[in-house]
């Protein structure tokens, strides 16, 4: 059985929709990565399924048990945690005290200071520093820790690579498989796609707030991709 | 001179009690992010709960103290958790409005229940017992009681959103809820929480208040002004800063009355607005830009 099961997911904001009839599938110790232009419901996805949106219709399956509806402080409890785009760190806590907040659902597992600080052995050395005086790179290292800290079975992140310059962007990923030992399944949002063809085993591409295409990165071709990214090509056949 | 001394002591312990005011309404605004006009009512209000308490019931004054910062407390909670939460997150106004609401509903309901007679509690001999330095210079002992609890409380709860996972949480969700409700916090117990710690600490400052003094069911309205003006003093989200605002406020109101018996409110008034003038972001801000 999957560890995710989302079915029919229609949200948006207001009067506008901007997920429509989305269903996905993800095995425990998966990594999926969702790619897709500016806009086409990459982060809406995430935020509905952290429960930080909530659901117009469909539902969501986490473990067996439906989540879609709950808001997120359950489902964080229930071991779903998101990096959200643009970090969103505390400004008025420490580099540390960013990372305990992280585990103030309390759930049991591998993740605590000690091992994040193994993962990112410069955020020891910041530790007492208040989180938002650290380089972009670093900041991001502290969401992803925060995030790890709840101990989740499934991570969604979004844009871990936005504003950040490659080789910082390598140094994050190569976090990735640490991650994973545990049997965590991730979700991966990114606009930079051979970022995410790497280090994904499945890949979704999303427009316009439906999945348009989905398979393994192997197997997909360039134009395949760009095809599905941009929707141009058959547009202009027409 | 040993007079100046004195007045200048008297003022300083008065600070006590206004730090007590101003604590509860730091704490709300600094958590919920909500300005509570009905705080200097809930002051008058935990004042007449003593009265009720050690006047009618004839509990002893210790007891009594103890039992209104409970029922306070848990009213605070409730309050939090069934009206002000509703009105939280987006719009200032509601807030606003609703505790303004409060604060007359409060008002009323002890003019109708208590008459507008100014009233007090028979503390006995401490209330003018005096402790003498020796000099001409006395401390009243009540007085410096009140400043004692100020001071114990205020730093007890400075070290409870310094370091404890409670704390950080409060931080967090003032910094940002929906941020933290990613990492499992639920805002509307949080902002409950907070309530409970800014009502025990308006129950402490309603309950010396009418030791100190005597209330009537309109002095709510004053009361806030001088929590205000302690809380601006201070520097917003400081709780040490309420301390400093309010002692520089009760030493300008004791050394107004002193030069002459009707100018004690306005010397305060004008000690805030000098601040104001000179320091506008109060003497120790913590709040972030955001």
């Amino acid at each position: 059985m999957s560890l995710l099961e989302v079915h029919a997911l229609a949200a948006g904001y207001g009067d506008f929709q901007a997920l429509y009839g989305i269903d996905l599938a993800l095995d425990a110790g998966e990594v999926l990565a969702v790619i897709g232009a500016n806009g086409a419901g990459k982060t809406t996805l995430l935020r509905t399924l952290a429960g930080a949106l909530s659901l117009r219709s469909g539902g969501i399956r986490f473990d067996g048990a439906p989540i879609g509806g709950l808001p997120a402080h359950r489902v964080c409890a229930a071991g779903i945690a998101l990096v959200p785009e643009g970090r969103r760190l505390f400004p008025s806590l420490s580099v540390e005290e960013n990372l305990l907040m992280g585990a103030y659902a309390r759930r049991p597992g591998p993740w605590n200071l000690l091992a994040v600080f193994g993962l990112f052995p410069i955020l020891r050395e910041f530790r007492r520093r208040p989180a938002t005086e650290l380089s972009g790179g670093q900041q991001q290292m502290v969401a992803l820790g925060r995030a790890l800290m709840s101990n989740p079975r499934l991570l969604l992140c979004d844009e871990l690579s936005l504003g950040l310059a490659p080789v910082v962007v390598r140094d994050i990923y190569r976090a990735l498989p640490s991650v994973c030992e545990h049997g965590v399944s991730v979700i991966i949002v990114e606009q930079d796609i051979s970022q995410a063809l790497r280090v994904a085993q499945r890949v979704v591409c999303m427009r316009e707030g439906r999945v348009v295409l989905e398979g393994l990165p192997g197997r997909l071709g360039r134009e395949q991709i760009a095809q599905a990214y941009f929707g141009t090509l058959e547009e202009e056949a027409h | 001179m040993a007079e100046w001394i004195n007045t200048i002591v008297q003022g300083v312990l008065l600070g006590g009690l206004y730090a007590l005011f101003a604590a509860g309404l730091s704490i709300s605004f600094g958590v919920m992010r909500m300005i509570n006009i009905a705080h200097g009512d809930m002051i008058i209000l935990a004042s007449y709960a003593a009265i009720v308490g050690a006047s009618y019931l004839k509990l002893p004054m210790l007891f009594t103290v103890v039992l209104v910062v409970l029922v306070l407390s848990a009213l605070g909670y409730g309050a939090q958790r069934l009206v002000f939460n509703r009105t939280l997150g987006g719009d200032l106004l509601r807030p606003l409005l609703l505790t303004f609401g409060l604060s007359i509903v409060i008002r009323e309901s002890l003019q109708a229940v208590f008459s507008a007679d100014v009233r007090s509690v028979d503390v006995g001999p401490i209330a003018t017992a005096t402790w003498n330095l020796g000099a001409q210079i006395n401390i009243g002992v009540l007085p410096l009681v009140v400043m004692l609890v100020g001071l114990a409380s205020i730093a007890a709860l400075q070290w409870l959103f310094a370091r404890s996972r409670m704390g950080r949480s409060f931080r967090a969700t003032s910094d940002d809820a929906d941020t933290a409700s990613l990492m499992g916090v639920d805002r509307k117990h949080i902002y409950a929480l907070a309530m409970v710690f800014a009502s025990a600490m308006v129950a402490l400052a309603g309950v010396f208040l009418v030791m100190r003094t005597t209330v009537s069911p309109t002095d709510g309205p004053a009361r806030l002004i001088y929590a205000f003006e302690a809380v601006i003093i201070g520097g917003l989200g400081s709780l040490w800063g309420t301390v400093a605002g309010g002692v520089v406020l009760g030493v300008a109101q004791a050394i107004g009355s002193r030069l002459d018996p009707g100018w004690g409110i306005l010397a305060g008034h004008l000690a805030f607005l000098a601040i104001l003038w000179v320091r506008p972001q109060g003497l120790f801000p913590t709040t972030r830009e955001r």
